[in-house]
């Protein structure tokens, strides 16, 4: 076939009770042999352009065809047309690998001889052959997201929806996704990729970026990063404090983004406007302005509107005693065993006041074991976790006390409604009368709530949910805020507005302790702990890391090229 | 720490109440089983067949089957005329019973001599069958007393039996202090047991656990409102009781409520230690399940007790319902007094006082 695979024509989809469209004149063409990058932000419509496609929804108006069939009227034909790979895995927790590849096989009719060949080369295609006995529910995210490939895979599809698969699946499994995609693109599959980490669709053949149901840009991906040329800038050798530094620098008017990234700051300017002064700016005598290349979510930033800005109105509220401790939060020789598993193993690190630290590592590595015990959810079999020099094993209440912790589920009460899990929370550390009353109207302030009061936690835009969680976890001014994977799967404009609140509570002293799967997130660490099969293998700043893989090859690696080289150099060694 | 564990206790009222759904959950069982266990679960046999093979055709038998018709026991006769269809009607469950006079009945009554009647029931009906037989006998009793009397012959002694504390043998005066029991053993199980998974499922649960809450403030937090509903539905159930199915309440008040309370820290024990167990609501839903089956069916509900084998007896001890079934009963309808509650309530206590303390180990070693 030399036309597209799938053309959409004005496609429009309103939910009732919704005023907004979830999908306004949506027309594109996707092409076999191609990846086409679905991109936006939450509530863009991505996943209702997924599932209008796959034939779960039908439009409200406007003509899908997809290899010449309708997927409304040609549903059972088409079925076994398309892999469809849904957002949650849509793959039984309780069922073995093998299980869960038998019972889509059978959905599918794929039977006898043709079974039997589809699952080996599965099973080689994806590396799973050595887990087949395991259950789907026990396998690491990474590990998920294959079986969920290979059952999406099944029945030999021509056209393969992939709803974020990228989504709490660290660096290293990513790559192998993108790999195993690839491989089917050369095979002339056509694949829709959906995803709100922006390196991705920078990989991808054609792009269509959505924002709240529109089209925003539909073409190559390098055509709207061009858009930007010359206009991203890095600082370099700042001097002091560079978070108060980028606080600075965004209030420019000359300035639309700007990210921390190790040691410098990353800054995209708006179009036609100059560099401003570093010397007015106070960024230090040394300081200078370098021209780096333009990144597809650079360009997304400016589609969106530019970023939020860099001032924290959380900043002003959450100011804690932080007392004189300059270690706040300790591990010694932290050990943790499951059985004969040892998960981690003698981890030692100290985090000092007013540091962002980061925990990173593949999926399944033991950083969630020791960031469990760092706060408490778990006890070590050997080995101290402190925080604030008290030990969690002795005072675990009074040390808890002094911890703010989110979760990366936001998990909050949905059957309470917004204020309700603000009083929840800010009664459950023991805040009281007038003090709590004041302490939630700063939060519904701060955090602009006021509208959604009343409200199911459940039902807010992601963005705002972010904000109640984070509000929930710093209501009793923690002097140590824990972030597990805060930003997993949000877009880039929400996850440089939380980074903002973070940047601001740090200033004030507060010290974060944060796991992640996102390099971007990585760079605004002071320090990296890179933890390996239970153990640290690599630590520093993201700027030693990096200096530790550079090459001539490759002389300035990113954090994901750091964080792979460390990592697979670990496991050659072994 | 009191300000935080009033915290918990309004969230999980919130929780529970805000929702339509689990106000349903929280309201629905106690009005359909209010509304239909008491005419439903009856053991009064009314409006049956009866079967009569009569080969007598006398004056007397003649005057039996009248008065075996005006019981309300029985609204239909069947006549059978011989031993195949006295068979059949039985075998197609056409009747639950067949009363056979033979062909002298008549005859040896009016000579004073005794005299049998055949009784045929259907066995696959043993409860109802055994309390028509009851019926029919009392009616046979009551002819052949008036025809002593008739004959101015004196009646022999003969035994009374008359039903203390529900005279007329009234049904619902069985069901209504029951359903006090059963339905708070459901709605508190569900408080503590079902909310503590769904929290676990939710992330919530982690949440907490990261606060300064310790595991007992969190037991505490779903114990209370466990109680607070247990004791309204109990309430409702009560005030139902009284007003309209007009049975009146003849013991203490204070000694119900207080009961109560400790019936809810046991159930409280079970439904915590269930949810220590489980990951997920449907495993802790299963849990529940497999604890009130048999804990409704051996709390002497169904049959008493007593007809138990002993060794299910002992065994039975551990079932919180079983003795408070009892309590309720007997403050409700007898006003036992304090010592008897007591004699069924400090095994409460005790099993109260172990399960909720290995939950609280559970909660305390899973964080290990």
């Amino acid at each position: 076939m030399t036309g597209p695979l799938v053309t959409l024509e004005s496609v429009r989809k309103i939910f009732p009770d919704v005023k907004q469209p979830a999908l306004e004149e949506i027309s594109a063409q996707l092409w076999p042999g191609r990846i086409t990058g679905l991109v936006g932000p939450d509530g863009a419509g991505k996943t209702t352009l997924i599932r209008l496609m796959a034939g779960l929804l039908s439009p409200t108006s406007g003509i899908i065809r997809i290899g010449g069939l309708s997927p409304g009227e040609d549903a059972v034909k088409l079925r076994e047309f398309i892999g469809y790979m849904p957002q949650k895995f849509g793959l039984y927790e309780d069922l073995s690998v093998l299980e869960n590849l038998e019972l889509h096989a059978d959905l599918r009719g794929v039977v006898g001889d043709a079974r039997a060949a589809t699952f080996a080369r599965l099973l080689t295609f994806t590396d799973l052959g050595p887990f087949t006995a395991r259950h789907a529910g026990k396998l690491s995210g990474g590990m998920k997201q294959k079986l969920g490939l290979a059952c999406a895979l099944l029945g030999q599809p021509r056209l393969l929806l992939l709803d974020e698969p990228g989504v709490g699946v660290d660096p290293i499994s990513r790559r192998e996704l993108w790999r195993m995609v690839q491989e089917l693109i050369d095979q002339g599959i056509a694949v829709v990729w959906s995803t709100a980490y922006l390196d991705e669709a920078e990989l991808c053949q054609e792009v269509l970026l959505m924002n709240e149901g529109r089209l925003l840009f539909y073409g190559k991906p390098q055509d709207l990063t061009n858009r930007i040329c010359d206009r991203s800038l890095q600082i370099r050798h700042v001097e002091g404090d560079r978070r108060q530094l980028l606080t600075r620098v965004l209030r420019r008017p000359e300035i639309m983004d700007g990210v921390i990234q190790g040691h410098n700051l990353r800054l995209v300017l708006r179009a036609g406007c100059a560099p401003p002064n570093l010397l007015e700016l106070d960024a230090g005598a040394g300081a200078e302005w370098v021209s780096v290349a333009p990144r597809f979510e650079d360009a997304f930033i400016e589609a969106l509107g530019g970023g939020p800005g860099g001032d924290s109105v959380l900043a002003q509220k959450i100011r804690p005693a932080v007392g004189a401790y300059q270690t706040v939060v300790e591990a010694v020789d932290l050990t943790k065993k499951f059985g004969d598993f040892t998960a981690t193993d003698h981890v030692n690190f100290a985090v000092k006041r007013g540091e962002i630290f980061g925990l990173l590592g593949p999926n399944g590595a033991g950083k969630s074991t020791t960031f469990r015990m760092m706060c408490g959810l778990l006890v070590p079999t050997s080995g101290t976790a402190r925080v604030m020099g008290i030990d969690l094993k002795t005072s675990a209440s009074d040390a808890r006390q002094q911890i703010g912790y989110m979760a990366q589920k936001f998990s909050l009460y949905g059957s309470l409604s917004v204020r309700q899990n603000l009083i929840f929370f800010s009664g459950v550390y023991g805040l009281k009368g007038a003090r709590q009353r004041t302490v939630v109207d700063e939060m519904i302030d701060a955090f602009r709530l006021q509208p959604y009061l009343d409200a199911a936690p459940d039902s807010l835009p992601l963005g705002f949910k972010q904000r109640l969680a984070l509000a929930c976890a710093v209501m009793h001014q923690p002097p140590i805020l824990f972030l597990d994977e805060p930003t997993s799967g949000v877009d880039p404009v929400t996850r440089r507005e939380f980074w903002t609140h973070i940047n601001g509570v740090v200033g004030n002293g507060v010290t974060v302790m944060v796991t992640t799967h996102f390099m971007d997130e990585a760079e605004y660490c002071d320090r990296i702990a890179l933890v390996y099969r239970g153990g640290v293998i690599a630590a520093g700043t993201p700027d030693q890391l990096k200096a530790q893989v550079s090459t001539p090859q490759n002389p300035d690696p990113s954090m994901e090229d750091a964080f792979i080289t460390l990592v697979q150099g670990q496991a050659h060694d072994n | 720490m009191l300000s935080r564990i009033a915290t918990l206790i309004v969230k999980e009222l919130q929780a529970l109440l805000r929702d339509p759904q689990s106000r349903a959950i929280l309201i629905m069982p106690l009005l359909l089983q209010l509304g239909l266990f008491p005419f439903a679960a009856t053991l009064e046999v009314t409006n049956n067949t009866m079967a009569v093979f009569n080969e007598d055709n006398g004056q007397a038998s003649f005057e039996l089957v009248q008065r075996f018709a005006r019981a309300q026991a029985f609204s239909a006769m069947i006549f059978v005329h011989d031993e195949a269809e006295m068979r059949q009607v039985i075998d197609m469950q056409q009747a639950m019973m067949v009363i056979r006079f033979p062909a002298d009945f008549s005859r040896k009554i009016t000579a004073g001599h005794a005299v049998n009647i055949q009784i045929l029931l259907d066995g696959r009906r043993s409860n109802s069958g055994q309390i028509a037989q009851g019926y029919v006998q009392q009616i046979v009793q009551d002819y052949s007393d008036e025809l002593l009397r008739r004959n101015r012959r004196t009646v022999p002694s003969k035994l009374i039996t008359r039903n203390s504390f529900n005279p007329n043998l009234d049904y619902v005066r069985h069901v209504i202090p029951s359903l006090v029991a059963i339905i708070t053993t459901i709605s508190a199980l569900i408080v503590t047991a079902l909310s503590v998974a769904r929290e676990r499922e939710q992330g919530t649960f982690d949440q907490l656990l990261v606060s300064p809450l310790t595991p007992g403030m969190i037991m505490v937090g779903k114990t209370v409102p466990a109680m607070l509903v247990a004791l309204v539905q109990a309430s409702i159930i009560l005030l139902a009781g009284v007003f309209i199915y007009r049975i009146p309440f003849a013991g203490s008040f204070a000694l119900f409520y207080a009961s109560m309370v400790f019936y809810i820290l046991a159930l409280a024990g079970f439904g915590l230690l269930i949810s220590s167990v489980c990951a997920t609501q449907q495993q802790a839903f299963l849990g529940v399940f497999s604890f009130m089956m048999p804990a409704t069916m051996l709390s002497g509900f169904v049959s008493p007790v007593e007809n138990m084998p002993v060794w299910l007896q002992y065994l039975d001890w551990l079932n919180p319902l079983r003795h408070f079934i009892v309590i309720v009963k007997g403050v409700f309808l007898r006003d036992i007094g304090v010592l008897t509650v007591w004699q069924n309530l400090w095994p409460l206590l005790v099993i109260a006082t172990v399960t909720l303390g290995a939950a609280n180990w559970m909660f305390r070693r899973q964080l290990g």
